[in-house]
């Protein structure tokens, strides 16, 4: 009988870290950004079927990168929390705090060593403000590859590339962007970073707008991606 | 060492479940005891029957751009009416509609297990179910309450919408067994469904408009109202008006109250000359 080699606790942890942190940064990152009324997802995505965001509840959005199958999977688990939540006690008590919680939990047993190899996915779940005028403010709460969750404000990017993308959007947020101007910041920001410009065909473009009735996430495509691009010059 | 996925997140999706998509089957997984009890056995008691809270007419009409459904507002409890302003017309989703008819709690217990079935599935899937996908999840679902049907609490769904992809309008009528018919124009359950029904047959027009289906279908409650204990009239005094929806292209649409209180005055001012 062969003897398991000893490894030490942190070498195994380190290795399983990099594991996900490579296979993360194989991807295209995905910007999340709070806007006054909202939240858009924006990323590049030739793919018109095979999506990296979400609709999981009323006020719930839902943006992973990393190994699809790995995070359709968490999407679709999502879904069915917050939809047997919400029928067995009322649509308001589905909060994306739980839902996080909840992800957080999931990916943190997974990356211990409740699998073979760590999850290589970085997720992010986004609730809008009930007040339409965001008063309230909205969330964003950031769950990596670990299990470790953030809590992000203004906007967050995930996946491979960050710091670029972020120093990008830092020179270009401002508050009180509305929903198309949000859009541009983002499509900005990804154009200065990969040094072309975008074309809408290759973005994916959804989001949560508060002053929708009841499901808020909405997904731009053709005609309506390139009038919310072109509206903000 | 390792574990199976699921020894740690319940419920992640497997490959190749065809019931992964269904809102039912994952509360049946994670939740069965909030599902609706289906319990065999002996028939209800009757002092049990008398206080059951009943749901009576709703019907609905093809017009040329879309669909109406239509109810009164009254539910009984044996001879009593125990309501005057019971809502059995409820949105399934954007573009459909279910009305309800039989005991009450189930029935409004289907109508909403059902829109959060259509809303799961799509969330799910990315897609919406098709028109007839819809009506056959319902078929099912009205399969599945059987044994209570046996007991006495027969639920009779009304199913109607707009197909987006076809632009098909359909309405579904169902029977206590899971039963699924189409019906050609328009189509009533419920108690005061024999006269709505005779009304429907002389004035349902598939190639009339919207507003002219409306008045129809309130033209039809209130002659079930006339002929049926059970089913309530237009309550001018409290202004209490029957519910009516309208599906079109643009999605699920309720008629306000004062735009059913023209329709409605419309209508008596036809009986009263």
């Amino acid at each position: 009988m062969a003897t398991p080699f000893y490894v030490a606790p942190e070498q195994m942890m380190k290795d399983r870290a990099e594991y996900a942190r490579k296979g993360i940064a194989r991807g295209r990152a995905l910007i999340a950004l709070e806007y006054t009324a909202g939240v858009v997802f924006v990323s590049e995505n030739p793919s018109r079927s095979l999506h990296k965001t979400s609709e999981i509840y009323d006020r719930i959005g839902f943006a992973a990168v990393g190994r699809y199958n790995e995070f359709e999977s968490m999407r679709v688990a999502g879904i069915r929390l917050a939809d047997v939540k919400g029928y067995q006690y009322a649509r308001e008590d589905v909060t994306a705090k739980a839902l996080a919680n909840a992800y957080s939990q999931a990916l943190g047993s997974i990356f211990m060593g409740g699998e073979a190899k760590p999850y290589e996915v970085e997720l992010l779940i986004a609730e809008v403000d009930d007040d339409a005028d965001g008063r309230n403010g909205h969330e964003l709460y950031h769950i990596l590859y670990d299990g470790s969750i953030v809590d992000e404000h203004r906007f967050v990017v995930i996946g491979g590339d960050t710091e670029p993308l972020t120093a990008a959007l830092e020179s270009r947020w401002e508050p009180d962007l509305d929903r198309d101007a949000a859009i541009n910041v983002c499509v900005a920001a990804l154009g200065e970073v990969s040094g072309r410009s975008m074309d809408p065909g290759d973005l994916e473009v959804s989001g949560l707008d508060a002053t929708r009735a009841r499901r808020r996430f909405f997904r731009l495509r053709d005609q309506a991606l390139t009038d919310a691009i072109n509206a903000d010059g | 060492m390792t574990f199976a996925p699921n020894e740690h997140i319940s419920d992640l999706p497997q490959a190749f479940d065809a019931g992964g998509s269904s809102f039912v089957a994952a509360l049946q997984r994670q939740a069965p005891q909030a599902l609706p009890p289906l319990l065999g056995g002996s028939p209800m008691p009757a002092e049990l029957r008398d206080q059951l809270i009943e749901g009576t007419t709703v019907l609905a009409v093809v017009a040329r751009d879309g669909v109406v459904m239509a109810g009164d507002r009254r539910a009984t409890a044996g001879h009593h009416i125990s309501r005057g302003d019971m809502r059995k017309v409820f949105p399934a989703d954007d573009s459909s509609a279910i009305g309800i008819s039989g005991a009450a709690g189930p029935a409004m217990e289907l109508a909403r297990i059902f829109a959060t079935e259509l809303e799961h599935y799509e969330k799910v899937e990315g897609e919406p179910l098709s028109l007839d996908g819809r009506s056959n999840k319902l078929a099912g679902m009205v399969r599945a309450h059987l044994p209570m049907a046996m007991q006495g609490l027969v639920v009779v769904p009304l199913f109607a919408g707009v197909d987006r992809r076809t632009g098909d309008r359909r309405i579904f009528e169902y029977d206590p067994v899971g039963g699924r018919y189409r019906a050609t124009n328009s189509a009533a359950t419920g108690s005061g469904s024999m006269a709505a029904r005779a009304t429907l047959k002389r004035l349902a027009d598939p190639e009339a408009d919207l507003d002219v289906a409306a008045r129809t279908a309130i033209e039809a409650l209130f002659d079930a109202a006339e002929e049926d204990s059970a089913t309530g009239g237009p309550d001018l005094i409290r202004r209490i008006y029957p519910i009516v929806a309208v599906i079109d292209q643009d999605g699920y649409r309720e008629l306000t109250d004062d735009e059913v209180a023209a329709h409605v005055e419309a209508v008596v001012e036809t009986h009263r000359s």
